[in-house]
């Protein structure tokens, strides 16, 4: 048997100067001729924004390929320069932003394709471990319909609080901690 | 004293794995903002296997140095912390980002919203990152961070602790955390801490001291191991 994992502990409120130091919440240019804009806010239980916490996020490029060396889908390209990985503070009224391209489908459980999603990671003071989610694309109507992962929650409510919406040139994504619109948040599995 | 599964805790199953919950009513921020629906479980794709590798060409040869920062040397009392980044089959964790931040000698952050009136030291700015190397270890200097008060509760205080940020090799295994020094009197009233129910799982948030790597005459040393999820949470079998 492996060793246990050690656990999480919250982020707290002042990390910005080791976390944030360089802006990392523009993974390509604001003029690249695809940049897609996603905004969002984190609330509280409340209604009230967090000014507090950290958002993340881990997508595939435009191909459908994540930027992992170690893990290689060879007969898809690459973008050079491309991460996939971005940071964004929520200092200004518990919002953040990403400018970044619209990732590709990617594989799923069984080589069921997932419709295209970024995965997000959202850390703050009163979290003592991170909420994961994901956000989708409003015109992905069909490519949602069919996504597993989608698919396997049954509220439509819930399944509804990960589509982001289309506001004419940006894309919103908010994300409420708690209450009753809460935001689907997930956990890992094993298989 | 057992905890209730609550519909509050349903769905965290690596709570089994000594992790603290969202939910911990003692540390009162929780309270408004730990989700309360259960978790959906995501079948294991490459979309949370596969990871960034961020930071790689940014990390310069002071960043591991918190007390070589600035023009002088801050206060407070010198110490080495290393240690490993392992995955939960004992894998080093290679070449992976470790992103650190902590309080002053004097229990103070440099950062604007901390109004703990202790001093600053413009010595020390407290933020520190560095990449593992081929066997999962990393090696900072730093000073002994101090305790500080906040307002949790009535004479709240933070034992003394550094944040450590890791990447490890899959977004899954992606992990922000605190060590801890040994022994620390104020353990027993941190609700930070106490929120991981599981003695076992709270002792690896302690580093132990480490005589055989304290330098003589320079820094005493403490070492912090620490173990990620892996890609597989299962144990691969290598042949």
């Amino acid at each position: 048997m492996g060793s246990a994992t050690t656990p999480s502990q919250t982020i707290g409120p002042f990390f910005h100067d080791a976390l944030l130091d360089e802006d990392r919440s523009e993974l390509v240019a604001p003029d690249h001729p695809r940049a897609i804009r996603i905004e969002g806010t984190v609330y509280d239980g409340a209604g009230d924004p967090v000014p507090d916490a950290m958002v993340e996020i881990w997508q595939a490029n435009r191909a459908g390929r994540y930027g992992d060396p170690e893990v290689d889908r060879e007969d898809l390209p690459l973008d050079e320069g491309f991460a996939g990985f971005g940071r964004s503070d929520t200092v200004d009224g518990g919002k953040f932003s990403f400018v970044t391209l619209k990732p590709g489908a990617v594989p799923g459980p069984e080589d069921q394709p997932q419709a295209p999603h970024i995965m997000v990671s959202v850390f703050a003071r009163g979290l003592l471990r991170r909420v994961v989610t994901r956000i989708y694309f409003p015109d992905e109507v069909e490519a949602n319909s069919s996504d597993p992962v989608l698919s396997s929650i049954e509220d439509p409510e819930l399944r509804r609080t990960l589509i982001s919406v289309d506001e004419g040139g940006v894309l919103r994504f908010d994300i409420r901690l708690q209450g009753d619109n809460q935001t689907a948040f997930f956990g890992f599995s094993d298989e | 004293m057992t905890q209730p599964r609550t519909d509050d805790t349903a769905g965290l199953r690596s709570e089994d794995n000594g992790q603290p919950p969202y939910l911990y009513a003692d540390y009162v921020a929780t309270r408004l903002r730990a989700p309360k629906k259960p978790l959906i479980i995501l079948p294991k794709t490459l979309s949370d296997t596969t990871g960034p590798a961020y930071g790689r060409q940014s990390i310069g040869e002071l960043d591991s140095d918190l007390t070589r920062q600035h023009e002088g040397e801050p206060l407070g009392e010198r110490i080495i912390v290393y240690g490993r980044v392992l995955d939960g089959d004992g894998r080093p964790v290679k070449y992976s980002l470790v992103e650190i931040w902590q309080a002053n000698a004097a229990g103070r952050y440099t950062h604007h919203l901390d109004r703990h009136l202790a001093p600053l030291d413009p010595n020390f700015g407290g933020a520190g990152r560095c990449l593992t190397d081929g066997e999962g270890r990393y090696r900072f200097v730093t000073v002994k961070p101090g305790a500080y008060p906040w307002k949790n509760h009535h004479n709240a205080w933070r034992p003394a602790h550094i944040h450590f940020s890791l990447f490890g090799p899959a977004f899954r295994s992606r992990l922000i955390t605190q060590m801890y020094f040994p022994g620390d009197p104020l353990f027993g009233q941190d609700p930070i801490f106490q929120s991981v129910r599981d003695p076992k799982a709270m002792e690896r948030m302690i580093s132990s001291f480490d005589l055989e790597t304290t330098e003589p005459e320079w820094a005493l040393a403490y070492r912090f191991d620490i173990v990620l999820e892996g890609r597989d949470a299962t144990p691969m079998e290598d042949h």
